[in-house]
């Protein structure tokens, strides 16, 4: 009964036990934190408006974007990653959400940031529907803990909308 | 003499069954808890390891991820693992999403946070686009190097067969 198996065991046991205790508590305590994010963009520019090739509509623009995400870091948070999606609905498709920028925030310092960019990434349609199209910029953010339970949540902006014409 | 031998035959054999189906019980229950969490997050497999890095500095590799799948649409932002044919599942984010009016059904584009681009030529064959019924769950939850006793383990055969043959062994060798 006290064998050195047995009490190795016992301490095994007890110790993965409270490690695992303890991260579901860490996990629980960002329930608490009650975020109060801010966040801003403007298209400055339309750089170029056109039709591709194989035949879909694409666009290059130009926006700032500012934020104030300081509120959403806990003591659990290892990084928050953000992106700004452009939503909008054609004939075709009832919802297009298409990722313009991301980045990756590592520290709280970090989360109040002002930013002068073009969409990372093509800003390209199933189609060509994109001529004088109303749409939503949303700015998601994605809460990646240290250990536990992720966040996600995001603001929309309404009341951008594309130009009637290619150029 | 004789019946005492054969009374002690009888015990040894009892003792032999009883640690049997006390294995059995062990075996049993892990896999009703496996197959149990199974039917509440709703996909193949509940839990993955990360065996990339093209998530960094999120995931890391040997981080395990709790998924979850419903039937909720998907939608950019989520990080999703998805298998279409291939050895092993990804786990990368959704960076698009086009929603078809007629049939309700999504073209998914993925991309790994550490990549500079998006996953088109890691698609089976001519898919330009994801479906979500390759999608395999939504990691909701993670934790870190956890998931490095499994990558150890498939990447060096020898030491499974060493761990299963040693808790054999100490099945069978222990008294009670």
């Amino acid at each position: 009964m006290h064998s050195f198996g047995y009490r190795l065991n016992g301490l095994l046991t007890f110790a993965v036990t409270i490690l695992a205790l303890m991260c579901a508590i860490t996990s629980l305590s960002d329930n608490f934190n009650t975020p109060s994010p801010s966040a801003e963009i403007k298209i400055i520019n339309i750089n170029w408006f056109q039709k591709q090739p194989q035949g879909h509509d694409e666009v290059s623009l130009m926006m700032n974007v500012s934020a104030d995400l300081q509120s959403l870091f806990t003591w659990n948070t290892k990084q928050v990653f953000i992106f700004v999606a452009a939503e909008y609905g054609t004939p075709k498709n009832s919802l297009n959400q298409v990722s313009l920028w991301d980045a990756i925030i590592p520290a709280k310092e970090n989360a109040k940031f002002w930013i002068h960019t073009s969409n990372k990434y093509r800003f390209v349609d199933q189609g060509n529907n994109l001529r004088g199209k109303k749409f939503n910029l949303t700015m998601h953010w994605h809460v990646m803990p240290k250990t536990g339970k992720m966040f996600a949540d995001k603001i929309v902006l309404t009341g951008y909308s594309l130009p009637e014409e290619y150029r | 003499m004789g019946w005492i031998e054969e009374n002690m035959k009888f015990t040894n054999v009892r003792k032999i069954l009883s640690q049997a189906i006390s294995l059995g019980m062990v075996v049993s229950l892990a896999l009703m808890m496996w197959k149990g969490l199974t039917c509440i997050t709703g996909s193949q497999s509940p839990v993955v390891v990360v065996l990339s890095g093209s998530m960094e500095p999120g995931f890391q590799r040997g981080d395990i991820l709790f998924l979850y799948i419903n039937k909720n649409p998907i939608r950019t932002g989520q990080i999703v693992v998805f298998n279409d044919g291939r050895d092993i599942p990804i786990v990368h984010r959704v960076i698009e999403v086009h929603e078809h009016e007629d049939t309700k059904e999504v073209d998914i584009l993925t991309k790994g946070d550490a990549n500079e681009d998006d996953d088109r030529m890691l698609y089976a064959s001519n898919h330009d686009w994801l479906q979500q019924k390759y999608i395999m769950g939504r990691a909701v939850g993670f934790l870190p190097y956890v998931g490095w006793f499994t990558i150890i383990m498939s990447e060096k055969p020898i030491l499974k067969y060493i761990l299963v043959g040693g808790l054999g062994l100490l099945v069978l060798t222990s008294k009670e």
